[in-house]
Parts: C-alpha cells; sequence; structure tokens
C-alpha cells in the first residue's frame, strides 16, 4: 500500500466483495430455476416473466433506489421482515443492500444462463429421457454441465455488476463503514473530498477489474464458440 | 404541498420559454439545506429583474469538487465559509465577494410525534438509526458530531449513524421512517413535516455560517452579480428569516 493513504481504504473492498459474492450466490440459487423455466416454458406469458426479469437493465437505478427505499422501510415489507428479528427496516443493512443487489443483478445472472439452456436445445435431454435419466439427473447430469459457459457468464457478470453499483447503495445504504460503504460509495467520498490520491487508487484498481471481467468473458466465449463448433 | 411546488416550477419553465428572448440566466450551485428557501430566491428574484437563476443542489462538498473541475456556476451558496474561502483561495471565486447570507440551525427531528423531547431523548436508547449528513462533504453533518461530542454522546451512538449523502437525503431517510431521528437543518421543517423535534441550543456546536461566493466564471455575466445583491437585500432577508435561518450580516 502506497505511504499516506488512509488505512481504511481496505475495508470497502472487502465489503465489496463480500456483496457482490453474496449476491452472485444467491442469483445463482434463485436464478437457475427460473431460467430454466423461461427457457422450457410454453406458456403465453413466459415473455411477461422474462420482461420483468430483464426490467432492472433498463430502469434508472433511482427507480429502484425508491422502490427499496420505501419497500425496505419500516411502513414496507422490508420492515415486516426486519420485525421477525428485531430491527425496524431492512435500508442501512447488509441484508438490505443484498436484496437491493440480488434485484439489481437479476438480469445479468439469469440471462445467460437461460441463453444456454436455450441453445442447449430439447435433443440432449431427450436422449437423456431415452437412456433412463430422471428428469432431475437429467438436469444435473447433462443440462447443467453442457450450460456451463453461461453459469460463468452469468456468475461473472453478476459479480462485476454488483461490484459496479452505485445509484441503488447510495440511496439505501445509509454509508455506514464495515456495513453498507462499498467501493463505488467510497470512492464517491473520496472525490467528494478531495481525498484523489485514495480515490485515484480505487478508481484505477476498478478499472483493472473491469478489464479483467471483460477479458475473461471473451475468453470464455471464444472457448464455448470453438468446443461448439 | 411537493406538486404544488412542482406545477408552480414547471409553470416558471413555461413562462420563461416564452418570455423576452433577451432575458439572462445566472447559473447557482446550492447547499441541499437551502434548497427551498433558494427556490423561493430565484423566484422572487426573477420576478424583479426578469433574469432566470438556475439552481444545482448537492452537498457543500459536491459542488465543490464540481467547481474545481470546471463546473458552469457562477455562484456559490455554500453551506460553510470554508469552501468559499478556498475557492478564493484557489483562485476560483472572486476576492471580496464573499458574504455570509445565512446561519443555519441544527434539529433533531423524528417523524413520530412523541421520540423527540430534548438531548435526553438521545441519551436513552428507544431508537436503533441516528440519520446525520455525511460530515466530511456536509457542514450540517459536521454541526451534528459537534453536538453528539458536547453531549458525550459520540462513542455510544456512533454504531447507530446512518450518513446521507447531503442534508436532503438524510432528511428523506428520517421522513421515510428508515431512520427513527436525525439531525437535519431547521429549514427542512418550514410546511408541514409534523413529528417531534428538538433545536439543538447553539452552544453545542459552531455556528454554521452559509457563505455565498461569487465564482469567476460570474464576473462577466451582470445577472451573477445583480443576484449577489439580491441576496442581501431585504426580500431575500425575509425569505432566508422566513426559513428559520438567522441572516448573515447580523452577527
Amino acid at each position: 500500500m502506497p505511504a499516506g493513504l488512509s488505512p481504511d481504504i481496505w475495508q470497502p473492498i472487502v465489503l465489496t466483495i463480500e456483496l457482490a459474492g453474496t449476491t452472485t450466490l444467491v442469483l445463482l440459487i434463485l436464478g437457475t430455476p427460473v431460467a430454466w423455466w423461461l427457457s422450457r416454458s410454453r406458456a403465453r406469458w413466459t415473455e411477461v416473466v422474462a420482461s420483468i426479469v430483464a426490467l432492472p437493465l433498463v430502469l434508472p437505478p433511482t427507480v429502484l433506489g425508491f422502490y427499496l427505499l420505501v419497500g425496505l422501510g419500516p411502513n414496507g415489507p422490508g420492515g415486516g421482515l426486519a420485525r421477525l428479528w428485531g430491527a425496524r427496516t431492512l435500508a442501512f443493512t447488509f441484508h438490505g443492500l443484498v436484496i437491493g443487489s440480488v434485484i439489481y443483478s437479476m438480469p445479468f445472472v439469469i440471462q445467460p444462463i437461460r441463453n444456454a439452456f436455450d441453445a442447449m436445445g430439447e435433443r440432449p435431454l431427450e436422449v437423456a429421457a431415452t437412456l433412463r435419466a430422471s428428469p432431475w439427473r437429467a438436469f444435473w447430469t447433462v443440462a447443467v454441465p453442457l450450460a456451463r459457459p453461461g453459469f460463468l457468464t452469468g456468475a461473472i457478470l453478476g459479480f462485476a455488476h454488483t461490484v459496479g453499483e452505485f445509484g441503488v447503495v447510495l440511496m439505501i445504504g445509509g454509508n455506514i463503514p464495515g456495513k453498507t460503504k462499498v467501493l463505488s460509495l467510497a470512492i464517491f467520498d473520496y472525490v467528494e473530498n478531495g481525498q484523489w490520491r485514495e480515490a485515484n487508487v480505487l478508481a484505477a484498481g476498478m478499472l483493472v477489474f473491469g478489464f479483467a471481467v471483460i477479458l475473461a468473458m471473451r475468453t470464455i466465449e471464444a472457448r464455448a464458440a470453438r468446443v461448439g463448433a | 404541498m411537493k406538486i404544488v411546488n412542482l406545477l408552480a416550477a414547471l409553470g416558471l419553465a413555461a413562462l420563461g420559454l416564452a418570455g423576452p428572448a433577451e432575458a439572462a440566466e445566472t447559473h447557482v450551485a446550492v447547499a441541499a439545506n437551502f434548497t427551498e428557501a433558494a427556490k423561493e430566491i430565484a423566484a422572487a428574484y426573477e420576478q424583479k429583474t426578469g433574469d432566470d437563476a438556475i439552481l444545482s443542489f448537492g452537498s457543500s462538498g459536491q459542488l465543490y469538487t464540481q467547481i474545481t473541475q470546471g463546473a458552469p456556476f457562477e455562484i456559490m451558496l455554500s453551506a460553510d465559509q470554508e469552501r468559499p474561502e478556498k475557492a478564493v483561495k484557489d483562485g476560483l471565486g472572486v476576492v471580496d465577494s464573499r458574504f455570509t447570507y445565512a446561519i443555519g440551525k441544527l434539529v433533531l427531528w423524528s417523524k413520530s410525534a412523541d421520540l423527540v423531547k430534548g438531548a435526553e431523548t438521545l441519551k436513552g436508547s428507544n431508537f436503533t438509526k441516528l440519520a446525520l449528513a455525511n460530515p466530511k462533504g456536509a457542514p450540517y453533518g459536521e454541526a451534528a458530531i459537534e453536538t453528539l461530542k458536547a453531549l458525550k454522546l459520540y462513542d455510544t451512538l456512533q454504531p447507530k449513524f446512518v450518513e446521507g449523502n447531503n442534508i436532503s437525503q438524510t432528511f428523506q431517510f428520517v421522513e421515510t421512517g428508515n431512520a427513527e431521528l436525525g439531525f437535519v437543518a431547521l429549514s427542512q421543517l418550514k410546511g408541514d413535516v409534523g413529528g417531534s423535534r428538538w433545536l439543538v441550543p447553539q452552544a453545542d456546536y459552531t455556528p454554521i455560517r452559509q457563505d455565498a461566493v461569487l465564482l469567476k466564471k460570474g464576473t462577466s455575466n451582470p445577472a451573477a452579480t445583480a443576484f449577489m445583491t439580491f441576496l442581501k437585500g431585504p426580500e431575500a432577508r425575509a425569505i432566508i428569516e422566513k426559513f428559520g435561518y438567522a441572516f448573515g450580516t447580523d452577527s
């Protein structure tokens, strides 16, 4: 660490990794069945659900931030949930940020997984069925391995997008060190207060991180294309 | 109330579009605590001179950073003295243009009608979150910290802090009930906000002297200098006092 930087510069980095990791994990668990359903369902309203999933792509973070602030608050469902363990609001908590991030990053995880399921087609599962694999077993031993690039892409994008989140955490976070003061807020704070050395270190780190993410994505895509060919 | 304001703003905007083409305009950066007062002053200024004052709101720290990076502001209405002083020192502000336009008052406010009873409320434990403005960028946040230190409560209450990026966001944290109480500006409690409040005694914190400064970008714009003059005048004074500030040049 360069001399003279404030020592609390690491806290937001650790917190951001925790938040992005938790969010990605939650999204992989909740998103996979949704992606599978979207890929396989013939129901008419499939695309309605798909549109809802994609909605955070086009909404300004302030719209999500506003609804979350009210929804997580004492008069919203989040407050009702928080009362279960004696708190009165989910805003300003790590859990609140996870809820916000899961919504915010949802399309980035679900869409690539759905695409991978779509690309796979019906054929592999039909073959698995003729070999008497149960649907559950076929899903785990055939569909998931085939869709691996989609899972990888979804996980990387979900993680990266959560790291890059700013508007939502600004609105529902309350800037609490170690709890809700994530990297993007720390950079914002440093810039506002003229601590440009610190801002520079974090911002440059984000730049390298962003580049690494894109590079990883392209590599995965290129490899998937080679394997597919 | 908000909708009426919005309609009024839209109406003014429409008038502005339809008005004479030669109406000049000036860009003013306004510290968030002064939002409502600045809107009224801008409207009064427009009525008197026919010129527009275009207002941008933010924390003093945020606005100052933007100014150092060439933001098109011609006047800065800060919530402190430090940043306008620094603007002059850094060659961004006009020497001798700086003056105190208002002295702010800090209030502890809650949306619940019976929560805030005075300093003793802070000593009690019937709240989980205390909202304040980010003390690094917002002078009202700094004043809140000073108050808590004066009451010897800073260390005990610090785990309950939630920081708004500026005083408007802090207000909104309390208004939505996400924080049970918070330190806001008295000027924000004009109108029918309800709840309970405690006006923090001036002895507990350094007076929040809010300075205005004419920025270099505004020197060649008569509308900017006219706005600075208007801000010192009796019409502006009446509005400033109505919002609960002390008028700057008195003290």
